[in-house]
């Protein structure tokens, strides 16, 4: 117990303040600067400029065929960039073939060699390396332990459960200690319990190991879990790069805002930008619009306010604090999750939002129902003015 | 029960007609020159005794079964006589083309497999192609090619690689030419079926852990590809062993097989008796290779599941 305690305080101390992309002293592992990777007239990445720092968790975020699974291979060496420099701990990887680099990847389909068992499969990558044979012994059973297969080591991948394969995946990756772990929509052949648990293991196994993992994933909550830092992409451009509470409070665009999570996006047209505060004026709501933000816009630029359903409050009487933003609008639909009530509302000009609120009490006198006319309010600094 | 009734006979019918064939057109020919090879020759028609009368109820079968014999075995099977040699010789003579085949048919097979796939059904064309001749004309055109005359010596003649013509036909190495162009596709369609369903991503994961390209080949894809080698090496290597057509065109006289000695003995000698007990040895022969395959086949099986 004292040890997890221990274990808990170094790793917390670390976490709050890992942040080597902010610190201009720090010189990237990875450097991916203006590349470019075209297939024919396809263009997959497109002039992507990419820092990734050492011990960083950091993930490619997008949805299928936005060239991030391109990004990774380039790394891994199965692809070529057609243009720009890839490097890697100050070396130019250009001509570098994938048995030279240092660098491991856990496979989509984890690609385990099915004529060998387990041990022989985690032991390939250390026999190229000609480590002596105790050698490899050791650092075998130490991965076993690792992934806690120590009983499977004789069975071939055939023989063992889509939880067990990957496993096997990742300890054979991790066998040769490469400097950079890639791991290629490691998780998405579990189902969704064990991936959630498996999330947590890799932020731990990333933690104690020391090592870069740069993953590849479509799925957004996976990301924003494990990742220190997330880009997101789109037709091979990179839309964001962020910490995961930037990119979600923070979007830098629609796209973003859109892609990850819920949001309801507010049209309208400035009608002052000063400092520190944003007002606009939407058809949606007869009463104007305050965002705690500065943005460069003047007066008369159509802008939209991105708001995220949990930060929406819903009411049956009007809120007595003047500063809220307020809507009136009518409920059209609830979906109770238990833990928490989506409400669907149709303002007055038709355009619907979604509430999320959670359900906090047991009981509620008067629960709010279909077809109430109710008040939608969120505070100044609750939403995100993009542009 | 009415349902199940004819449901059970549907699936009896099924199961029955490659039985009735296999019985009618593989067990009963076998009994007929097993019993054939058991009997002794004789200057009538049909050239073997005894026959079975069944005129004369069991006084005739006791005398029937009385009058076989495993002599035809024992003659066979004497050193003296060239029949050992001939097997001897035929299975040499079959590992040999084998192995070739095997070296000629992996890299044509892995080129198909790693073709793009657009064209892989022509290639596969082409390889079948050559089956929409008549076995017996492609034979006869390689004397063409391999003769003192023949196209290959004129040709290294004029390019000046020989002074002397080369004697290749009528000779054990046109025997090996005639094999393994006439065997090749039985060589490459199982490997291709092998090499082809290959998943190129654990080249990629050995690549990725250190293994350059030759090595993976040797790690990887060769192992995996083992049972399109036993399934191409025994469709190949079977049928070798009792080749009769290629020996006897291309082959000189001094090319012992056992399919030509079986010839000489059923047309020359005009010994029914003997060359069915050649052709029984022959079969015990290879029935030890079809089960060390089907072994295979199902251990394959098995490891799919």
């Amino acid at each position: 117990m004292a040890a997890d305690k221990a274990r808990k305080e170094t790793i917390g101390a670390v976490r709050r303040s890992f942040a080597p992309w902010t610190d201009p002293t720090k010189t990237p592992l990875i450097r991916f600067e203006n590349v470019v990777k075209r297939f024919g007239d396809f263009t997959a990445v497109d002039h992507v400029s990419l820092d990734i720092y050492e011990r960083e968790f950091f993930a490619l975020l997008g949805p299928s065929g936005c060239g991030k699974t391109t990004l990774m291979r380039m790394l891994a060496g199965f692809e070529e960039p057609t243009e720009g420099r890839l490097t890697l701990a100050g070396e130019d990887l250009a001509g570098v073939p994938p048995y030279r680099r240092p660098v491991n990847m856990m496979f989509q389909s984890y690609a385990l060699f099915p004529h060998m068992n387990v041990e022989a499969n985690i032991a390939f990558g250390l026999k190229q390396d000609k480590m002596g044979k105790g050698e490899i012994d050791a650092r075998v059973e130490e991965m076993l332990k690792l992934v806690k297969l120590e009983k499977f080591a004789k069975r071939k991948p055939h023989q063992l459960s889509g939880g067990q394969r990957q496993r096997v995946a990742l300890a054979r990756s991790l066998a040769k200690r490469p400097k950079v772990l890639l791991l290629d929509e490691p998780l998405g052949a579990l189902d969704k319990k064990l991936r959630e648990e498996t999330q947590f293991e890799l932020m731990d196994l990333q933690m104690d190991l020391g090592m870069t993992f740069l993953i590849v994933t479509h799925d957004q909550e996976e990301a924003m879990t494990v990742a220190d830092r997330i880009a997101v992409m789109n037709n091979g451009v990179l839309v964001q790069v962020a910490p995961p509470s930037v990119i979600y409070e923070q979007p830098a665009s629609r796209y973003v805002a859109d892609f990850i999570g819920e949001v309801n996006l507010i049209e309208g047209t400035i009608t002052q930008a000063s400092h520190d505060e944003t007002r606009i004026s939407s058809p949606v709501t007869r009463f104007p619009l305050v965002v705690a933000q500065t943005v460069a816009c003047k007066a008369g630029d159509t802008a939209c306010i991105a708001i995220r359903p949990e930060k929406l409050r819903i009411a049956l009487e009007p809120p007595a604090d003047p500063s809220e933003n307020l809507f009136e609008g009518e409920i059209w639909d609830i979906g109770y999750l238990g833990d928490l009530s989506i409400y669907h509302v149709e303002l007055a000009c038709g355009q619907r939002i979604k509430v999320s609120q959670p359900n906090l009490s047991r009981m509620v006198a008067r629960p709010i129902s279909w077809d109430d006319k109710v008040w939608v309010t969120f505070a100044p600094h609750a939403g995100v003015v993009l542009t | 029960m009415a349902m199940a009734g004819e449901k059970g006979r549907g699936r009896w019918f099924v199961i029955a007609v490659p039985y009735l064939w296999l019985l009618a057109l593989f067990l009963a020919p076998f009994l007929i020159v097993f019993k054939i090879s058991l009997s002794q020759d004789v200057v009538a028609q049909p050239p073997y005794a005894p026959t079975l009368d069944l005129a004369q109820g069991w006084a005739g079968f006791t005398e029937f079964l009385s009058g076989l014999s495993f002599a035809n075995y024992g003659y066979v099977l004497d050193f003296s006589n060239e029949f050992l040699e001939a097997y001897g010789s035929s299975l040499i003579i079959a590992s040999i083309s084998t192995v070739l085949l095997l070296l000629v048919g992996y890299p044509i097979a892995y080129a198909m497999a790693r073709a793009p796939r657009s064209i892989q059904p022509t290639l596969l064309m082409l390889v079948i192609l050559p089956f929409w001749t008549s076995f017996l004309i492609r034979v006869y055109a390689w004397i063409g090619i391999l003769s003192q005359e023949g196209l290959l010596n004129q040709a290294l003649l004029a390019l000046g690689v020989i002074d002397t013509p080369l004697e290749i036909l009528n000779t054990n190495l046109a025997v090996y030419i005639g094999i393994v162009y006439s065997y090749l596709p039985f060589m490459v369609l199982p490997l291709y079926a092998a090499l082809e369903k290959l998943d190129l991503t654990l080249l990629e994961a050995a690549a990725d852990l250190g293994c350059p390209p030759a090595k993976a080949f040797w790690t990887i894809t060769f192992p995996l590809s083992l049972p399109g080698v036993a399934a191409g090496a025994l469709l190949c290597f079977i049928p070798a062993v009792g080749e009769f057509v290629i020996p006897d065109l291309l082959g000189g006289s001094d090319t012992l097989m056992i399919g030509k000695s079986l010839w000489t003995e059923f047309t020359v000698n005009r010994s029914w008796t003997v060359s069915s007990a050649v052709a029984v040895l022959l079969l015990l022969v290879l029935v030890i290779p079809i089960v060390v395959y089907q072994n295979i086949q199902q251990r394959e099986l098995e490891a799919g599941k």
